[in-house]
């Protein structure tokens, strides 16, 4: 009998179908929410002012509104409709947008909330909307249908108690799990029976991990002690998965509603922003002040011009009776505030809209890229995200997963050694009978084999197909397990004649050799984690004997068995790693019945702990799998992912430093690493490791020595004034840091804390001068760390986390950019993620090719909207000193209005979001180009001080060329004169004309899209003039347009002082362009520029290529040379470490089976 | 898209054509005879119009006269211009008052309209000892469209403007009523005066011309002829408060509308410039080409 009597806030107490269990134990009725969904955000009811609210939280839109407000309180020289049109339309737009998306939300949730599910009420089942479902429920859920709500499992239509799951719509991962029902009502399998049932369930308060769940329930029986037991995960079944292969089962409902860990796992994924944005924001305020400036500068020039009293009140010019009376400092605030409202379009509402849209059509060009569809999963890449697109044309450091991310993570078993014995299939009989090398003893070689089938999670699907014979059935049957290690292991014992055959009534079935089955009881799984890195199984043979098997890394294995067996397998282990295989220690122990007891109370009574109860496992699990004796190891290969060396130095050779945080051990990730080319045979490694810093008590003190001598070592290498090339190539020495998980903890956590901070800089400052680093034996918070710490020293470099394992989650968030492979190990990486891709060589891509185009197109975006704003509005300013300071605007109203909406807004949309100013095959295979747009480089000042001087010359030149123009008595044949709203039109015109031509010579890449755009914003600017002046509008009190456009287009000299003041304008643009080009060619001749181009690649060409080992035979791209017969440094390593012959050990231990 | 190829034979051409145009313009520009004639007549200026700038409008109009030589003939059509300086005819204030629905019909009280321009010229030649008057055409000198379209006046009321205008006070500065202006001629009083719409198109700059007259008919049909002219000047305009002046421009048109050196200039400026860049960038591209020649050997 085992209770854990902890009662404590935070839990919950339910009673199942809500029957009071005993008098005496009153419980307090506790408030549950009810089991409705809500995902949306708005009602029909608040939908307006909560929407509007939160719209005008952001600071452009309020900026918008208070303009529109002033124009409105305020006698202004434009009407509110130029800045409140925009504004509308903006935000109308903006909530449609929402609206629509939150009323997907409302059908989705109703979807949801509203289906049938089945209730137990006093015996029946009663039907009911899944929104009325209460806490303590019974509620009945048949094959394929969802579960309503986070239910602990009853009963189940199968005699075992079990059901299967699949989660795949909550964490992607399609495989069955399997669940249990609580051991004592797994009876109650129909209405009379569950509802018979009296108990209630204890279980913590809601949280979104959806893979711990701490709860017991204590059922009662008349006049009986209440039994009580433990609830774990494996007793929840979770909203949202759904019911597999089982007929029906009954559950008592726990979370309900928003409560339930789906519901409370679609909440708080932290938004990230891009670093453009803050350059926006910048830029912003750089206009912000110069609108000011411009506001002040008038208002004060108004207020001297007007000292003058001819200039103040001329006699045709009267004051109104307003103004005279009312005070000079509310005039001045008022006149003030007019200039801004007439200045204000140099900050456009439209951008925001057009930096959206862009953002939002481009990331659909991630998604539909051909090269990134992966035909094996039948997927192409997702984005979950499309506010970071041009960050991925930023990236300085990459922090990438080995396992499944630089690896295939398809395991195959290779080889093993049993008592130091290697056993190996000869590759020419691939399925041939099993090799005795007879080396081992026959009943060691079986004892392993069973080890290797009974010590796993693995489950067998059943294919639908099944050849029936009579007497006998083949089942087409596949393994499934969140690990392909095990599933390689088992594989692999299948080879050499034993094969599981399946889990039936907690007895594992074993084929042996001879076909027979043999059937073992399966008491208790330790599971698998990451702090443990091992698991066992407890089994009891036919013949009663209680065994334990337990496998696991070689370093969490060799100090829990017998330190003399260690080192005959030691070497095996050794050297597979060296090999790049993944290595895996088999253990086993014999117990008696004694200690089983004593084991199973401990683990029931950890099982049982509502607090704390993964610690009070691991402490349990720690002390059992102790004592062992060492079988045997395994070794399984790994395979590189196609192209992930190419890869690795296409991000190299663009500037990038590529991190691999792994949890694996160090020999393997090393020999990863060198295999995909992140160390080089040159790279000069600094260790910092276990191995070097050692166990002893000093260690802290060497990791010290060792930090001041690599430091050292660096800064020689690394003289001062190298500090302009940030990311340089030419260095003598490329050095590789590899560190392991312990001594990391050691530098970020010391024991004391003098000077810790010190060593924690120079720890950084070595990572930071390393081309790669490897860090092994990384727990998943550390990894998140690491990059934390990377992303939070000097320049905050943009860091890219990727990876595909829920491990990896942790990295991926913390990371500026998160991208997750659609791997093997569930869906959970790329949930998470912002981007998910299916194969870590689609990084290239991404990176070099999307993510430079995304950034060169926002950034000409971003700039290209602040010059054609600030060209548009300078005239303004200027013409300001020719109407005595009035706030006359120089443009008609509709012009003011639509020239960011309609003439100039899609041009810079199809170039934002087709442009490709280097082909996308050239941005692919030539890395180096990635680095031109470094540390924002085209959002730094000096290009906007480039295009805000553009701006201002072409401004100056629109107004000056058109008021020198107008000194003119007449401009038509017929000596009638033009006036002020002509002035305007011809500037406005030109103006139209510069900003979309400078457009056209700003694309390199031309679309039909392209060309419709622009001619048919400048048609349709053409066409709109001439509309708007062509009709009296009736709700316009001035007809200042009226024919002016086709008046000014009859003047010859006004087309000919058009077309001159657009060249003039577009001239510096040219000019630099043709120079450019000059330059270029100069450069791309053939001597002069061959002695620049890609360094690293032809060096690694020409040194290295035949030295390295690339799993996967591929032509190395650039040149297409095969490799000949690659010698890995794997196998020049071998040399140095030759096998050893160990005499083999008299083993005096006694074969248990 | 520019390269050397296609850039150096761009400019050259760019040039080439810019300096074309630019001699056509400033030749053009240079054919275009005007004159110009101040009648501010500033206080201390021995002027004949000094006299009239102290006339009060209660003593009736103020008339003044002035001389001048014509050395060489003006072809026809030459176009008569009254220019006035600082005065803010684009000032926000001036230009919000006015109401265009109503000049298609209503009654208004504006500032543009208030202070429209009265100042009135007649031009005499002096022939055989005689001044003969030049026949002054007053119509045809605003936008069609708006002397047409834009400009309405209010329905007749029994046939009669006056009746229509009944009611409405005039402008406070004008000698008559809307109704009067030009009343000898139905189709030019009102709203409709041409010399109305003219002034309602306000100016864009400070100092402005605005196109009083044009000469094209009788005698001068081909223009004036070179001798010896006297302007009368109807003078009540006060610019002098504002320290205004104001002058009357004669002046011949071409294709190119009236003298305007900027855009000649400008043309040849640009084509020069397009044609020196183009040198420049030879000289650099045959540079580079030399460079890479000696590099190759």
């Amino acid at each position: 009998m085992c209770a854990g009597e902890e009662k404590r806030v935070g839990t919950r107490t339910v009673l199942v179908g809500h029957r009071p269990v005993s008098e005496t134990d009153a419980y307090v009725a506790q408030k549950f929410c009810d089991n409705r969904i809500v995902s949306s955000k708005y009602t029909v009811w608040n939908f307006l002012p909560k929407n509007l609210f939160e719209q005008f939280r952001r600071i452009a839109n309020f900026y918008f509104l208070i303009i529109f407000l002033v124009q409105v309180i305020v006698d202004t020289p434009t009407s509110p409709v130029t800045s409140g049109l925009p504004l509308f339309f903006v935000i109308t737009v903006t909530a449609i947008k929402q609206g629509y998306e939150d009323w997907l939300r409302h059908r989705a949730d109703n979807e949801v909330n509203k289906s049938n599910v089945f209730v137990i009420e006093n015996a029946k089942q009663v039907r009911k909307e899944s929104e009325k479902i209460k806490v303590g429920d019974i509620v009945e859920v048949k094959a394929d249908e969802t579960f309503p709500c986070d239910l602990i499992f009853l009963a189940s239509s199968s005699p075992d108690g079990t059901c299967y799951v699949t989660t795949a719509s909550l964490d992607g991962e399609s495989n069955f799990k399997t669940h249990y029902a609580v051991r004592d009502t797994t009876v109650l399998c129909t209405h009379e029976a569950i509802d018979s049932l009296a108990a209630t369930i204890e279980c913590e308060q809601p949280q979104p991990d959806l893979y711990k769940f701490v709860g017991r329930i204590n059922i009662y029986r008349s006049n009986q002690e209440p039994i009580a037991r433990s609830l774990g995960p494996e007793n929840l079944l979770l909203k949202g998965s759904t019911l597999k292969n089982t007929k029906k089962i009954y559950g008592v409902a726990v979370y309900t509603g928003m409560e339930t860990k789906m519901a409370l796992n679609y909440q708080g994924k932290s938004q990230k922003r891009s670093a453009v944005e803050k350059s926006i924001n910048a830029f912003l305020v750089v206009y912000l002040c110069i609108l000011l400036s411009k506001a002040t500068v008038c208002t004060t020039m108004k207020y001297v011009w007007q000292s003058n009293p001819f200039n103040d009140e001329p006699w045709y010019n009267e004051k109104t009776k307003k103004e005279k009376e009312a005070f000079k400092v509310l005039r001045m605030f008022t006149d003030f505030l007019s200039f801004m409202v007439l200045f204000n379009f140099i900050i456009p509402v439209s951008m925001y809209v057009t930096v959206e849209m862009q953002k939002f059509l481009g990331s659909f060009f991630i998604s539909w890229d051909k090269e990134m569809y992966d035909e094996e999963i039948k997927e192409g890449a997702l984005v979950n995200t499309s506010d970071l697109n041009e960050e991925l044309g930023q990236v300085e450091y990459v922090f990438t997963d080995k396992t499944g991310t630089l690896t295939e993570n398809s395991m195959e078993f290779i080889e093993c050694c049993i008592d130091g014995h290697k056993y190996k299939e000869s590759i020419s009989e691939v399925d041939g009978p099993l090799k005795y090398y007879g080396k081992a003893e026959k009943c060691r070689e079986e004892l392993f084999l069973r080890a290797l089938c009974l010590c796993h999670t693995v489950q067998i699907k059943e294919g639908d197909q099944v050849d029936g014979l009579i007497g006998h059935l083949e089942h087409r049957s596949t393994y499934i397990s969140s690990s392909p290690d095990e599933i390689a292991l088992v594989k692999g014992a299948k080879k050499y004649g034993f094969s599981f055959l399946g889990l039936e009534n907690d007895y594992m079935k074993v084929k042996n050799q001879n076909n027979e089955t043999e059937r073992y009881q399966l008491l208790h799984i330790l599971n698998f984690d990451p702090v443990r890195r091992r698991m066992s199984v407890i089994v009891r043979t036919i013949t009663g004997k209680l065994l334990l098997f337990c496998k696991g890394a070689d370093s969490s294995i060799f100090p829990k068995v017998q330190q003399d067996e260690i080192q005959q397998t030691k070497a095996h282990v050794d050297r597979n790693a060296m090999d790049g295989y993944r290595t895996l220690c088999v253990a086993f122990k014999e117990l008696s019945q004694e200690e089983y007891d004593q084991i199973d109370k401990q683990i029931c009574e950890a099982k049982m702990a509502l607090q704390d109860r993964e610690e009070k496992m691991a402490k349990v699990f720690e002390d059992i799998e102790a004592n062992m004796h060492l079988i045997g190891a395994t070794a399984v290969e790994d395979k590189l992912q196609e192209q992930a060396a190419e890869t690795i130095e296409a991000l190299h050779a663009a500037g990038m430093k590529v991190w691999v945080l792994t949890g694996d051990k160090m020999e393997t990730a090393k020999s990863t690493c060198y295999a995909c080319r992140l160390f080089q045979t040159n790279t000069e490694l600094l260790e910092l490791t276990t191995k070097t810093v050692g166990h002893s008590e000093r260690k802290e003190d060497r990791l010290h020595e060792l930090l001041m001598e690599y430091h050292k070592r660096l800064l020689q290498d690394f003289p001062k004034n190298r500090g302009g090339h940030k990311r340089s190539w030419m260095l003598n020495h490329e050095y590789g840091l590899i560190i392991d998980g312990s001594t990391l903890s050691l530098i970020l956590n010391p024991s004391q804390d003098s000077s810790s901070s010190n060593y924690k800089t120079i720890f950084l400052q070595i990572c930071l001068k390393c081309t790669a680093v490897l860090c092994c034996r990384m727990a998943p918070l550390q990894k998140a760390q690491i990059v934390r710490m990377v992303k939070s020293t000097k320049g905050s470099p943009i860091t890219l986390s990727i990876g595909d394992g829920a491990n990896d989650v942790s990295m991926i968030l913390e990371a500026h950019v998160g991208i997750g492979i659609k791997g093997k190990e569930g869906r959970q990486a790329s949930r998470n993620s912002d981007y998910a891709v299916p194969k870590f060589k689609h990084l290239r891509k991404l990176l070099l090719a999307h993510g430079h185009l995304y950034y060169v197109r926002i950034a000409h975006l971003v700039q290209y909207f602040f010059y054609k704003n600030l060209c548009f509005i300078l005239p303004q300013f200027l013409y300001q000193f020719f109407c005595g300071f009035s706030q006359q605007p120089l443009y008609d109203a509709a012009y003011l209005t639509m020239y960011n909406i309609c003439f100039t807004s899609l041009p810079i949309l199809a170039y934002s979001l087709l442009e490709q100013h280097i082909n996308i095959e050239t941005l692919t295979s030539d890395p180096q180009l990635y680095m031109k747009i470094s540390d924002n480089a085209m959002l730094q000042w000096k290009p906007f001080l480039y295009w805000t001087f553009l701006g201002a010359f072409e401004g100056l030149v629109f107004f000056f060329g058109v008021y020198y123009l107008f000194q003119n008595s007449s401009l038509e044949d017929n000596g009638k004169v033009f006036g002020n709203w002509t002035f305007g039109t011809i500037v406005f015109t030109i103006l139209v004309f510069t900003v979309t031509l400078k457009l056209a010579l700003d694309t390199r890449f031309w679309t039909w899209m392209n060309h419709f755009v622009i001619w048919g914003s400048l048609a349709f600017y053409v066409f709109f003039s001439f509309f708007w002046g062509g009709i009296i509008w009736p709700f316009l009190k001035q007809q200042r347009m009226y024919f002016v456009f086709a008046h000014m287009v009859t003047s010859l000299s006004t087309w000919l002082a058009i077309i001159l003041l657009i060249f003039i304008s577009l001239f510096p643009e040219i000019l630099l362009i043709v120079f450019k080009n000059v330059r270029r060619k100069a450069q791309e001749h053939p001597l002069s520029s061959c002695s620049l181009k890609l360094p690293a690649i032809t060096a690694f060409l020409g040194v290295n290529k035949s030295n390295i080992q690339i799993e996967n035979q591929r032509e190395v791209g650039a040149e297409g040379t095969s490799r000949g017969h690659p010698s890995s440094p794997a196998s020049c390593l071998r040399q140095h470490h030759p096998y050893p012959n160990y005499p083999i050990h008299a083993t005096n231990q006694k074969c248990p089976l | 898209l520019l390269s050397a190829g296609i850039a150096l034979p761009l400019f050259f051409a760019l040039g080439l054509a810019g300096l074309a145009v630019g001699l056509g313009l400033h030749f053009s520009s240079g054919t275009i005879r005007e004159l110009e004639l101040d009648y501010t007549g500033a206080p201390r200026s021995n002027h004949d119009c000094a006299r009239c700038t102290n006339a009060s409008a209660t003593s009736g109009p103020c008339l003044c006269t002035l001389r001048f030589e014509l050395a060489e003939p003006f072809p026809g059509p030459v176009c008569l211009y009254y220019q006035l300086s600082n005065y803010y005819q684009n000032h926000r204030r001036y230009g919000v008052s006015r109401d265009d629905l109503q000049l298609s019909g209503d009654p208004w009280g504006l500032r543009v309209a208030n202070s429209l321009f009265n100042d009135t010229f007649t031009l005499h030649r002096l022939v055989n000892g005689s001044f003969m008057p030049v026949p002054l055409d007053s119509r045809g000198i605003s936008w069609w469209t708006d002397s047409n379209v834009k400009f309405r006046n209010p329905e007749l009321v029994n046939g009669s403007l006056a009746t229509a205008f009944w009611g409405t006070a005039k402008p406070p500065n004008w000698p008559c009523a809307a109704y009067l202006l030009d009343a000898g001629n139905p189709n030019n009083t009102g709203f409709v005066n041409e010399d109305f719409i003219v002034w309602m198109r306000t100016a864009a700059l400070p100092t402005f011309r605005k196109l009083y007259r044009r000469v094209h008919q009788g005698n001068f049909s081909a223009g004036l002829p070179h001798g010896t002219y006297r302007l009368d000047i109807n003078y009540s305009y006060p610019v002098l408060p504002f320290k205004g002046t104001k002058k009357v421009i004669l002046s011949t048109v071409s294709w190119m509308g009236g003298k305007n050196p900027f855009l000649g200039i400008a043309y040849l400026v640009f084509g020069s410039a397009c044609i020196l860049t183009g040198f420049v960038m030879l000289a650099v591209h045959i540079k580079y080409q030399q460079q890479n020649q000696m590099d190759e050997d």
